[in-house]
Parts: structure tokens; sequence; C-alpha cells
């Protein structure tokens, strides 16, 4: 396959970017999305040139770090997968792609395609865990009764990777469902509800103050979600904060 | 608590399913229009001078159109500063139209709704409360035909209810996930909410036609 390649090029976090025009050619219908990228980064260093820094880290769909703004979608135009797991079948000898950096002021231009996510991280920390005593006497989790259909949804739940896609997509830039994940993965079960109002109370006062946008519940992110993550949990976790915000 | 993003968002949904309930006691008196002159004089002069309806529900209707316009604005605002740089190529196909242009529809509902107040809320407090005019429950129904007399008029109405139901296809559906509803009824509430979107501004668009074909 020969594809044309338009890729956002940007020397760090203060500069300002462009689009730069790339040709690859002799591209394998088999390679993910990622090998591209590697075949392009081997040639541009062959020739003495910068390449081109993108998010990758397991390459098996797991760790959320692969990122990218795909033909307009974020992962790129498959359903339920990430840019790693992307194969370059799905594209057409003689395609036009367009590869930009997932696009949020929280979500700033680090270098190229790689963008800064640690809002993620500060939103986890300030709630997404459950507080655990350690000192010996901790109890088996497995000796408190679950129903069988919330330990589903929690695990569904638990499957988001973190990688951004539901921000990247949404016209907002709202992060609603990625919280929401996380949230829900706790609040459906019986160790969450001692924590359960400053988690949620916390959690969507980190959110704002990350700079997020508000939802409203285009349903964007549901769809480009590479996990499948429901918005269901962006419900359950509106419930979860109007009931905290009413003990508060 | 108004201050969170959550909150907002309840706050346009719980407005928002105020207008609603408001447009289907609207749409419901405006259609005995077609049917029978009599009764709507009747309902429309219950309305227009009932102390309950005048000076509580009114001002309440008023306050609920502005809040829900000026939280509309502002939340635009928000959602725009969160993405300053925008990209240069978008699919657009993971979500609607209506969704995500809701601002958009939104000011047309607007300007039809200065239009309205301009043809029948201003000339009803100039008749009632500035020239002090005798009380006539006959004059609803002749008001509503000379109003949808001028084509251009009932055009403009038609195409503002057209966005209204564009509007009200995505907001009221949205308006229960918003305030945490996402369950096995939801699936029944998007029908409904589709069937109440088509339905009663059609209904608005048939109301102009008729009564501007029959005057």
């Amino acid at each position: 396959m020969n594809l044309k390649l338009k890729i956002w090029r940007q020397k760090n976090s203060n500069s300002s970017g462009e689009m730069v025009d790339y040709n690859i050619s002799n591209v394998s219908p088999d390679m993910s999305f990622l090998e591209m990228m590697d075949v392009l980064n081997n040639e541009l260093i062959s020739k003495d040139q910068d390449p081109i820094s993108f998010d990758h880290d397991c390459r098996e769909g797991i760790c959320g770090m692969c990122s990218m703004y795909i033909n307009g979608r974020p992962h790129g135009p498959d359903d339920l997968v990430t840019t790693c797991q992307l194969h370059m079948r799905k594209f057409k000898d003689g395609d036009t792609i367009v590869i930009e950096p997932f696009r949020a002021d929280a979500f700033p231009v680090i270098k190229d395609l790689v963008v800064d996510r640690t809002a993620f991280d500060r939103i986890q920390q300030a709630g997404g865990f459950v507080s655990v005593n350690t000192s010996g006497n901790t109890q088996d989790a497995n000796t408190i009764p679950i129903q069988k259909g919330n330990a589903d949804k929690a695990f569904d739940a638990a499957t988001c990777i973190g990688c951004g896609a539901c921000v990247a997509t949404c016209k907002n830039a709202s992060a609603m469902l990625f919280v929401s994940a996380k949230v829900s993965q706790f609040s459906l079960l019986p160790q969450d509800k001692v924590e359960a109002k400053d988690r949620v109370l916390n959690m969507v006062k980190q959110m704002d103050e990350e700079g997020f946008g508000n939802c409203t519940n285009t349903g964007a992110c549901e769809v480009e979600c590479p996990k499948g993550i429901s918005l269901e949990n962006i419900a359950r976790m509106n419930r979860e904060y109007l009931k905290a915000s009413i003990k508060d | 608590m108004i201050e969170s993003s959550i909150s907002r968002k309840v706050a346009m949904a719980l407005s928002g399913l105020f207008l609603i309930f408001f447009l289907a006691q609207h749409f419901t008196i405006n259609f005995t229009s077609v049917f029978s002159e009599d009764l709507f004089n009747k309902l429309s002069h219950f309305m227009g001078t009932n102390p309950l309806v005048q000076f509580i529900l009114q001002p309440i209707l008023i306050l609920g159109v502005i809040f829900h316009f000026v939280m509309g604005f502002i939340l635009e605002i928000k959602n725009r500063r969160s993405r300053k740089v925008n990209y240069s190529y978008q699919s657009g196909i993971s979500s609607s139209w209506i969704s995500r242009n809701m601002l958009f529809s939104g000011v047309v509902i607007l300007s039809f709704l200065g239009l309205h107040f301009y043809d029948f809320w201003v000339p009803e407090i100039k008749y009632k409360y500035i020239e002090f005019l005798p009380d006539d429950s006959q004059r609803y129904y002749e008001e509503l035909i000379h109003k949808f007399h001028s084509p251009i008029r009932v055009a403009f109405y038609s195409i503002s209810f057209v966005f209204l139901s564009l509007h009200l296809m995505h907001g009221f559906a949205s308006s229960f996930q918003s305030v945490g509803v996402n369950n096995k009824y939801s699936n029944t509430i998007k029908t409904i909410a589709i069937a109440f979107s088509v339905i009663v501004p059609l209904g608005f668009i048939f109301i102009a036609i008729f009564h501007h074909l029959k005057g």
C-alpha cells in the first residue's frame, strides 16, 4: 500500500505546530498502525530528520498509552480498538490519513502527537481508590457477597484504560465518561460505601479544576471508547453526585 | 452546588423539563382553537385572568425560559474554552448533528420567542395593565386568527417549530440522562421523547397553517 500522511508536527508545548505531509510506500496491510509509524520514523531517522513522537507502550490494547486522532476519530476508523490494535488493512491503497494529537486544553501537546494526560492521574488521586487498612487484619474481599449483576457492571466500568478517547472525541472535551467509569467501578460494590460521598465530590471537583468541558450527552464518548464504556456510568455518577451533594 | 459541571447540567435538564411541561400545556390549549372557538376563548380567558397563573406561574415561566437560555450560553462558553485549538479534520460520525448543535437550534427558538412575545405577550400586557381596556372573554380567538393572516409570519413560525422539534429530539431524553435516569425504562423514555418532539411541534405548525388557510 502507498499512503499519504498528514501529521501534526509540534516541537514542544510552547511552539505552534503545523500539519506536515509525508508519503509512505510498501505498507503491509498486516502491519499495525503503530508499526507503520515506526517504519515512517525509521525512514525519517535515515534521512537525518526528527522522528515523529507518539505515545505507545503495551501495544496490546491494555495500557491506554497510545492515542492519536486518525481521520477525525480517536484511535482511528475501527470500533472498540486502540490505535495499537488498528491494522493498516482498514485503509486502502492511495488513502490520505490525517493524524493529529488528542485535542483538549486539559491535555496539552508535549511534542508532535504526544499529549500530557496527567490530568487523569490527578482525578484518580482525588478519590479513585478504596482505602484499605493494611495493618495485618485486612478482610478478604471474597468474603463479602456481591450481586452478580453489580459485579459485572463494576467490572465493565473497571475496563476503562484511561486513554482519553472520550475527551478527544467529545465536542466539549468532557471527561465525564472516564470519571464516571472510575466512580462506578467502586459505587456498585459494598467496599465503596464508606468513602462514596467524598470520592464522587472530590473526583468531580478535580475534573472541573482540570478544565474539562461539560457533558451535553452527545454520546460520542461511548461510540469511540475502545473499551465500550457505557453512558449508563455517567447517569450513575450523576445520581451519586446528587446524593452526595444533598448529604454534604 | 451550581458551580460544578454536574449541577449545571442538572439545572439545564430540570429547567428544560419544566419548559417541556409548559409546552404540552400550551399546545393543548392552542389545539382547542382548531375545533372549538368557544372552548379556546374560555381557556385563554382563564389563563389570562387567573391571578395564580398571571402573578405566580407566568413569572416562574419567564424566569425558567431566561434561566435555560442563560445557562445554555454559559455552558457553551465554558465548553468552547475547554478546546481552544480544534482538529483540522473531524469525521462527525460518532454523534448526531442535533446533539452537537443545541445552541444553534436554541438561538432560532430564542428569536422565535422574541417574535412570539411581540405578537401575543406584549399586546396582552398592554391591553390589561397599560391601557386597562375592559375585560373581553371573546377576543382571544380573533387575535389568533389575525396573527396568522400573514404568510411570512406563518412560514417563520413553522421553521421555528422545526428547530424546536430538533432541539427536543436531543434535549428531552437527554434531560433524563442528566438527572441520572438510565435504566430499563430509558428506551421507553426515548420513544415518548421522540413522539413528543415530532407531534407537538408538528401540531403547532398545523394550527398556524389551519388558521391561515381558514382566515
